[in-house]
């Protein structure tokens, strides 16, 4: 089927090469009320295509005619790796130009590096400084960013959700499910009994010690949905489903991203007019300290997690 | 730390290489998380801890899921169901 689908497209390609008009042009004339300007445009380009390859070194198409079909592949081949080799070797060429990797004077040259190396913990309070970047300096940053989020999943739910249309493709979205996946598989069921408490207890103490240790918000919310994936994939939905559906979906991931920008909203106006804020920085070190970075690292966290969790859910059942 | 450093930036360009080689879908997916994990480890030696979870995480935990979930739901991954009917 996809071979003589290929073989097609084949002929009409070299009919295009050989004679220089299009041939998807009529599909379009039918199919376009309005079609003048594209047909036209579609047209010229191939006639000045050839004229060009003529003058050089005759029509393309009169060359490839000779060759067989396994020539004609070889060819191509050759030239897609032309291509990449020659897009490769520009990019390398720029990296030939960048600061050395590790050197001694590549960080000195940046300002902005020692101003954050130095600030850092006297400004947010974090032993991390990259949470205290991306939180406070980047604040404004990390708040799109959730929102990129929230919107990539609710395109996901309307492109992908099952609606209350049709009863039929409901009912059968559970044993379509369950079809497809393991059924109490005793390898898959053990090992996530055993993994996932800890997966998820990870996945928390990365979110809590954000701006202590490594990690954030971001990294804790995958690790989090990952461990609840696992879960999912091993018990199926009706255990899932105690815990986590829609209702559970909905108010996490809104109330933690209100809260977020409400909370980072409150942090703009005081600082950027001056106003004493009343959030603290605390002792550096203390789990409660760092004023707002701790809430909304959690704040983060909910939202990626719910943000994992829905998307495997809805490419894998359609619902909840 | 050198050699290991070398063997890995070796084993991700030989990954990158088999990815697009590979005919199988699904091999193409596992060899993509296998170099995910490599470049995590990569981080770790680069001192970029923060970057070394994520990557873990997402680039080789959720991106592969989803990967996975995706491929499965066009029917490109052919188990033995698809295979019986």
């Amino acid at each position: 089927m996809k071979k003589s689908n290929g073989r097609d497209s084949l002929e009409r390609f070299r009919k295009w090469l050989d004679e220089g008009s299009d041939p998807l042009d009529m599909e379009m004339e039918d199919a376009l009320s309005e079609p003048e300007e594209i047909c036209s445009r579609d047209a010229e380009e191939p006639a000045w295509a050839a004229s060009d390859a003529q003058f050089e070194h005759g029509t393309l198409g009169n060359r490839l005619k000779g060759m067989s079909r396994r020539a004609y592949y070889v060819y191509y081949s050759f030239l897609a790796v032309l291509v990449c080799a020659g897009l490769i070797s520009v990019l390398l060429y720029a990296t030939l130009h960048m600061p050395k990797f590790g050197g001694a004077d590549t960080l000195v040259d940046s300002d902005l590096t020692a101003f954050y190396v130095e600030n850092t913990l006297k400004d947010t309070g974090a032993q991390n400084v990259v949470t205290g970047i991306i939180l406070n300096y980047r604040g404004f940053d990390t708040l799109g960013e959730s929102h990129v989020l929230f919107s990539a999943v609710c395109t996901v739910l309307l492109m992908l959700r099952l609606t209350g249309n049709d009863e039929r493709e409901l009912l059968q979205a559970e044993p379509d499910d369950r079809h497809f996946e393991p059924k109490n598989d005793v390898i898959l069921q053990t090992t996530a009994r055993i993994v996932t408490p800890s997966i998820l207890l990870f996945g928390i103490y990365v979110i809590l010690n954000g701006h202590l240790s490594p990690g954030g918000g971001f990294s804790g919310g995958a690790i989090i949905g990952a461990g609840l994936i696992l879960y999912l994939s091993a018990f199926g939905y009706r255990k899932t489903e105690r815990f986590m559906n829609a209702t559970v979906f909905k108010a996490v991931s809104a109330s933690a991203l209100m809260f977020y920008t409400l909370s980072k909203g409150y942090h703009f106006i005081t600082a950027c007019n001056d106003i004493p804020s009343g959030i603290g920085t605390g002792t550096p070190g203390n789990i409660l300290s760092g004023g707002l970075l701790l809430p909304l690292n959690i704040a983060v966290g909910c939202v990626v997690a719910m943000t994992m969790y829905a998307m495997y859910t809805m490419f894998r059942k359609g619902d909840f | 730390m050198e050699i290991l450093n070398i063997v890995l930036l070796a084993f991700i360009l030989v990954c990158a290489l088999s990815v697009s080689f590979t005919k199988s879908l699904l091999s193409t997916m596992i060899i993509f998380s296998a170099q995910s994990l490599a470049m995590c480890v990569i981080w770790i030696y680069l001192r970029a801890p923060d970057l070394a979870i994520t990557e873990a995480a997402v680039g080789a935990g959720v991106t592969s899921l989803l990967f996975y979930v995706a491929l499965k739901k066009i029917h490109a991954i052919k188990g033995d169901d698809d295979e019986k009917k």
